[in-house]
């Protein structure tokens, strides 16, 4: 083993041994599991998604400051370049303060993936799987699977295309069918496999590739806007990497039902 | 003997001094063309001299020419920002644009340059974004190694190896959905000696777009993915919005100069037919390649396409550039203009010499006689009868087909106006109803309708004067609109 590789093997052991479990302000709610097909899918790949528990609300700004104040080594100033871009908490005033371009209430954005799976694990809870969150994500406010619907799509369809969302504060959007606020039209949000379905930067290239995406493309029909929306998911998904801090990103957290108390 | 001789040399011996030397310019000359493959092994050997900053300019202006510089390595920095912009009065659209204009920045580049091309993802933009330019030779035309997440930027270099007016355009998915909404624009490669000098150049590229509401329909339009796919564009504009080129927009010219027009298509769908109303093009490069066609009158340019047209304005005047399916021109916007200044020549366009009226069986030239009809719809209504007298000669032309004739409408069709509670029950919303049209489900007299009325594109005045005639009819409530309340009315939104 490199020692490069050894230090940071060291600082995530460090990190994680240091984490202790922060009060819960964001609550949680169940979400039922099932048997869903994902947005790309055909029959055959029906996903099987456990009952697990998702926060309400995406962790918020003032969350963020107050986990990074107890873990110092997540602040601006002290971040890692292998763990986060220069776009880390860009927006915050300083270290300690938001300032005004960080609302406290408005979701926190500019985290990469390694501070949002951290901030999770120090809390007893995880990052979303990308089923996990397109499964709670596929409930309106009356359905758990309104992906049929012509208002949930151009609903999404038209958050997707309005600017500056990020700095309206959690909870302003529709509270779904699970009790879950702002899964579409506050911030994009990370989950734990983002990069598992993979896009190419060129995605015409992808309709001819042995990949998940290869049904998705051909599924394409002219009533399917639901595909369009799922597509600019799997497009932003796959445009990360794990240490992009990106302006419209934020997450939120989950836990598996049966590790419950 | 021919002047292609492989072997001059041997007239030496038979002809003078001067007439070899003359002889050997002559073939230099004639095989300047194949020059550059036969020094650089083709154009990919082009050597690049120096670094240079390309000039990136939004349309309708173009950036300088190459003249007669060398090849260069020449940096392109493009910024992606999604952004909010009017469409047409009253309408406003989120664009995503290459440059912050729609069609994105014109990028012009001689043949053998090597582009280095930065694309910066605005951290304010929620998508990631790429490009593809039809200009390069290499998987993707870019879109493989361009692709970028908001807040960072890509760099990639390509050598551009065909003269030719090439259009430019993201295509990351839905790529469909990021054309339509404004991501396209040109590159231009000009060869080796330069595209020949003319007066005016510009830079105009037709686009479709799909919004949520009809054409017209006000306020922040969404982009409208079934229409998308249905390709039934509300709006088909030159460089992105209705008006871009018309009035204070207007390209110009003078007399005696010759314009050329670069021509881009973005689609997402539609071919353009274009055409300038009063001008013949008098070369165009077909297609953006080596290809001039000569005296033409409408150049098809493809979606994902350009075309160069030349055209020497010999006349002063308002040309009007249209996309001939002229449907789309008179009423989705896809109409420009160029205005030339300078004086008259009355042998090449003579103006009117003369008017009057033509009677199959009568001869010469008669007096215009007075058409009643015409007066009397310019004339202006001063009592309420004639009001009603004006409305009912609108209604019958405008409202008649769906309302009929005693206003009772037709069932689960077209709602009532005879005894209509909704009507009577709010003066203003019939006035914007007739202003701007209604969409989406209404109650009348107790029954569901859900249909559509176009806005009505008639005057003020005789909004004020049909509605007067459908409020003093059938049973309704007797009220009198003015023209000033449907001024005040259309002035709201």
């Amino acid at each position: 083993m490199t020692p490069p590789l050894k230090i940071v093997l060291l600082l995530i052991l460090n990190t994680c041994l240091l984490c202790s479990v922060q009060a819960q302000k964001n609550t949680m709610v169940t979400v039922k599991g099932g048997v869903y097909i994902p947005l790309y899918g055909v029959d055959s790949t029906a996903v099987k998604v456990n009952d697990f528990l998702m926060d309400i609300y995406p962790v918020s700004n003032v969350e963020f400051l107050s986990f990074v104040e107890k873990f110092p080594e997540w602040k601006r100033s002290n971040i890692k370049q292998l763990f986060a871009d220069k776009n880390y908490l860009l927006f915050w005033k300083n270290d300690a303060a938001l300032g005004e371009q960080a609302l406290p209430n408005s979701p926190v954005t500019n985290v990469s993936w390694f501070a949002a799976k951290k901030y999770c694990e120090c809390q007893g809870k995880r990052l979303p799987t990308v089923d996990e969150w397109e499964y709670a994500a596929m409930a309106d406010q009356q359905t758990p699977d309104a992906r049929k619907k012509k208002t949930y799509n151009q609903y999404i369809l038209e958050w997707y295309e309005a600017p500056k969302s990020f700095n309206n504060k959690i909870g302003s959007t529709f509270k779904n069918y699970w009790g879950i606020y702002d899964l579409h039209g506050l911030v994009w949000e990370w989950t734990l496999d983002f990069n598992s379905v993979l896009i190419s930067g060129e995605s015409r290239k992808d309709v001819d590739k042995d990949s998940n995406l290869f049904c998705g493309s051909a599924a394409v029909g002219a009533s399917d806007l639901m595909n369009y929306a799922a597509f600019m998911r799997y497009a932003f998904r796959g445009s990360m990497k794990a240490n992009y801090s990106v302006r419209n990103l934020g997450f939120r957290c989950v836990k598996d039902k049966d590790i419950l108390p | 003997m021919s002047m292609k001789s492989k072997k001059p040399i041997l007239l030496v011996s038979g002809l003078g001094l001067l007439m070899v030397i003359l002889l050997v310019v002559f073939s230099f000359y004639s095989d300047s063309k194949e020059a550059e493959t036969k020094n650089y092994l083709g154009p990919a050997g082009i050597p690049v001299s120096r670094e240079m900053r390309a000039e990136l300019t939004a349309p309708p202006n173009v950036p300088g020419p190459t003249g007669r510089r060398k090849a260069k390595k020449l940096i392109v920095d493009m910024e992606v920002l999604e952004q909010e912009g009017v469409m047409s009065d009253g309408v406003k659209y989120i664009y995503w644009t290459f440059g912050g204009s729609v069609p994105g920045s014109f990028i012009r580049s001689k043949i053998g340059d090597e582009v280095e091309f930065h694309l910066k993802n605005h951290p304010d933009n929620k998508l990631p974004h790429n490009i593809d330019l039809h200009a390069v030779t290499g998987p993707g035309g870019g879109a493989t190694s361009s692709f970028v997440a908001p807040g960072h930027e890509t760099q990639f270099s390509f050598k551009v190896l065909n003269p030719g007016l090439y259009v430019y355009h993201c295509a990351t998915a839905p790529v469909g959905m990021h054309i339509a909404n404004g991501m396209y624009g040109l590159i231009l490669v000009e060869p080796e000696e330069g595209l020949p000098e003319v007066d005016k150049e510009y830079y105009i590229m037709q686009g479709d777009f799909y919004t949520k509401g009809e054409n017209g329909e006000r306020g922040l339009q969404p982009f409208d993915m079934k229409k998308a796919v249905d390709e039934d564009a509300d709006y088909v504009v030159f460089n992105g919005k209705v008006g871009s080129l018309t009035g204070d927009n207007a390209i110009t010219a003078n007399v005696g100069e010759t314009v050329r027009l670069y021509v881009g298509n973005g689609g997402p769908n539609l071919v353009s037919s274009f055409h300038v109303i009063g001008e013949i093009f008098d070369r165009v490069r077909v297609e953006g390649g080596d290809f001039i066609n000569n005296n033409v009158q409408t150049t098809l340019i493809p979606a994902g396409g350009a075309a160069i047209v030349e055209f020497k304005v010999d006349v002063p005047g308002t040309f009007i550039l249209v996309d001939h399916s002229i449907f789309r021109a008179f009423n989705k916007g896809a109409l420009g203009m160029l205005k030339v200044q300078g004086d008259e020549n009355k042998k090449i366009y003579s103006g009117k010499q003369e008017e009057g009226v033509y009677q199959p069986e009568g001869s010469g030239i008669q007096e215009m006689p007075v058409d009643n009809d015409l007066v009397q719809v310019n004339k202006t209504a001063t009592s309420l009868k004639e009001k009603m007298e004006f409305g009912k000669a609108t209604y019958m032309r405008t409202c008649f087909a769906c309302h009929q004739a005693e206003g009772q409408g037709i069932p689960n069709a077209f709602p009532p106006l005879a005894k209509s509670d909704y009507l009577n029950a709010d003066l203003e919303r019939a006035i914007d109803i007739v202003l701007h049209g209604k969409t989406g489900e209404i109650t009348v007299n107790g029954k569901k309708y859900n249909s559509v009325m176009t806005k009505q594109d008639i005057t003020d005045e005789e909004v004020a004067n049909v509605l007067t005639y459908i409020y003093n009819s059938w049973g309704n409530s007797k009220k009198e609109v003015t023209q000033a309340m449907v001024t005040s009315r259309r002035n709201v939104h």
